[in-house]
């Protein structure tokens, strides 16, 4: 769009932001990939078993003997407790997101290709959706399925819903009518074989960088639940409910609820990055 | 979703088509009669009025149906474990439990709709009252955050679209997305530790009523911490898409003219550019009042503002169903009132939007 500003000044204009991009990019999957290799590899590294409480080493200070990053009310190894938490936080936030993505792709396939009642009904029942604001609308999800580390990841899932069906419904409304889909139809491809062959590999890229997108909003919204208390529960691991936990000592030692929530901040930004980086890498435009 | 430039730039797709006209003059339509200005306004507006009605019930209906299907005996919650068989029975009877759900909801809307939302079983005290105490409160916070972040965001888009490449554009983006990737409950917390725990300059928490408990000062005061917290995520967003969208419009044929008509760089930014990018700005302000309402959830929760979020934390908690549905209903009419009042302030900024319609 805007890179039609001026000819002039288009190279400098792009060549600098693009430069930027694929730093923010590295960077990105960078920090992805670390938080994901040592979440996975959690049970073999040489940690303290995160629930272990030590009453007589509560809030100590980071680089404490046996405590690097400090330890909480409890006593229980910070650094033990925040790689454990990765693990929480990215199963939340990927199951989350995949089960939007497949519902909210299944429905969008369906009302965009096929049209009609169904389209019209599935539309207004995503107007509804809507019509919440996101988060009140997983508060609510959450009040009537009850406080849990399940339940509120099944609760920000199907908020997301409606952004994928709505993004899906309308890019298969455009390919529907496209010229490759009129000859598979000619050729006496089923609709079934039409979705699946060429319907869908044409929305297969924009959801993928809707997901990679997706993923720091659901990490954080599953976050948020479980520190107001309607996530995961104690003593699980996790990054939201150790925030909650640390909140009560802040006077005395800051350490506890900042360092969960710096966690949070930096799989948050790294995803953040590198969904930016991948709409950059299969968008033409921003070449 | 939230950091991309152009993804943000939703007014661009809800713009509909220009189509030329004159102020006070009936355009000729394709077919059937040819209407006012004024015609087409007020049949936009009822079109609109209708619509935000039907999701309203809508609304509501979500609401009930949700916690209708909540796991629990409201009878049992009421009476408390040593009732007997027949007094939930009896109870069950009374407050219409046994009659089919389509009848509760009827009974229940009817109810809302004269401003009867219950009474609140862990405060023992009408409902309608007490959401409105706390409603009073979110909304100063969230018009705090407004006021902190459109301005702001307005003017960083405005100076990193005028000069792309420069620091300023740099320090834009970094803004925004440090702005959408720090998680609100965090960045409250760290501004407790920092201002008030550790230089003592603000109060974290202490509102205890919604006006303040100590007069203007007090409640500013009170404020500051909380709204700057709320702010950055709009922040983020509103600079962003001023950015994009400025970017766009300065590309127009219409700015040039302008230019070579010798008008000063502040009157082509600042007049016939931004105008045009104000379409966009509408269309996130609705959207962020939404998220300022319901997001404050969060920070309500960490400075322990005494709005309706925090309450309807508690009442989740504590399976305060009249009160979590009250809230949720409140929340979501006013946000269905503020996409209401988007829709007319896009006639005002936009002529097309009426014409059109």
């Amino acid at each position: 769009m805007s890179t039609e500003a001026s000819p002039s000044s288009a190279p400098t204009v792009r060549s600098a932001p693009v430069r930027r991009r694929r730093r923010g990019r590295a960077v990105g999957v960078l920090i992805v990939t670390v938080v994901a290799v040592v979440a996975a590899l959690a049970p073999a590294l040489p940690l303290a078993d995160p629930n272990r409480t030590q009453p007589s080493r509560r809030l100590a200070p980071p680089l404490s003997p046996d405590h690097a990053l400090g330890s909480d009310h409890l006593g229980r190894d910070l650094l033990s407790r925040v790689v454990w938490g990765a693990r929480v936080s990215l199963v939340v936030g990927v199951l989350a997101t995949l089960l939007a993505m497949l519902a909210g792709t299944a429905i969008g396939l369906v009302t965009g290709f096929y049209g009609g009642l169904t389209d019209n009904l599935a539309m207004r029942g995503i107007d509804l959706i809507m019509a919440f604001p996101y988060i009140l609308l997983a508060m609510l999800l959450v009040a009537a399925l009850g406080p849990g580390l399940v339940n509120a990841m099944v609760a920000v899932a199907v908020v997301n819903v409606s952004f994928y069906t709505r993004g899906v419904r309308a890019a298969v409304l455009l390919l529907r009518e496209q010229e490759f889909v009129e000859a598979a139809r000619a050729v006496g491809s089923t609709e079934g074989r039409i979705l699946r062959r060429h319907i869908l590999p044409g929305i297969a890229g924009p959801i993928l960088v809707f997901v990679s997108m997706n993923i720091g909003v659901m990490i954080t919204e599953s976050a948020g639940l479980s520190f107001i208390g309607l996530g995961a529960q104690p003593p699980t691991a996790d990054w939201g409910t150790m925030l909650a936990d640390g909140r009560q000592f802040i006077t005395v030692a800051a350490h506890v609820a900042a360092i969960p929530g710096l966690a949070i901040f930096v799989l948050v930004l790294g995803c953040n990055l590198l969904g930016d980086g991948l709409r950059d890498a299969l968008d033409p435009r921003l070449r | 979703m939230l950091g991309s430039d152009d993804a943000v730039a939703a007014g661009a797709i809800l713009r509909p088509p220009a189509r030329a006209c004159q102020d006070g003059v009936a355009l000729p339509s394709r077919a059937g009669p040819s209407y006012t200005r004024a015609d087409r306004m007020r049949r936009y507006l009822t079109h609109r009025l209708l619509s935000a009605l039907l999701v309203l019930v809508g609304v509501s209906f979500v609401v009930f149906l949700a916690l209708h299907m909540a796991p629990g005996d409201p009878a049992q919650v009421l009476l408390g474990p040593m009732a007997t068989p027949s007094e939930l029975t009896n109870l069950r009877t009374q407050l219409g439990l046994d009659r089919p759900m389509i009848v509760q909801y009827g009974r229940w809307a009817g109810r809302a709709v004269q401003g009867d939302l219950g009474r609140s079983i862990m405060l023992r005290r009408p409902v309608l009252p007490e959401l409105a105490r706390r409603f009073q409160a979110t909304l100063i916070l969230a018009g705090g955050a407004l006021v902190l972040a459109f301005p702001t965001g307005i003017l960083l888009g405005m100076l990193a679209a005028t000069r792309p490449g420069s620091p300023i554009d740099g320090l834009s983006r970094v803004v925004a997305m440090v702005g959408i990737s720090m998680p609100a409950f965090w960045v409250g917390l760290l501004l407790i530790i920092g201002f008030s725990v550790k230089l003592g300059w603000l109060p974290g928490t202490g509102m205890y009523s919604p006006a303040g408990d100590g007069g203007a000062r007090d409640l500013l005061a009170h404020l500051i911490l909380p709204a700057v917290t709320l702010s950055l995520v709009p922040l983020a967003i509103v600079s962003r898409l001023t950015r994009s969208s400025m970017l766009d419009v300065i590309a127009q044929d219409y700015v040039r003219t302008a230019r070579a008509k010798g008008a000063s760089e502040t009157r082509v930014i600042g007049w016939h550019a931004f105008r045009n990018t104000l379409v966009a700005l509408v269309t996130v302000l609705g959207l962020q009042v939404g998220y300022l309402l319901a997001g404050a959830v969060y920070v309500e929760t960490v400075f322990a503002w005494p709005g309706i979020g925090f309450m309807m934390v508690n009442a989740i908690l504590t399976r305060d169903f009249p009160l979590v549905q009250g809230g949720v209903l409140l929340i979501a009419a006013t946000y269905v009132a503020i996409n209401l009042a988007t829709d007319f302030l896009y006639a005002v900024v936009d002529p097309r939007v009426r014409h059109v319609h």
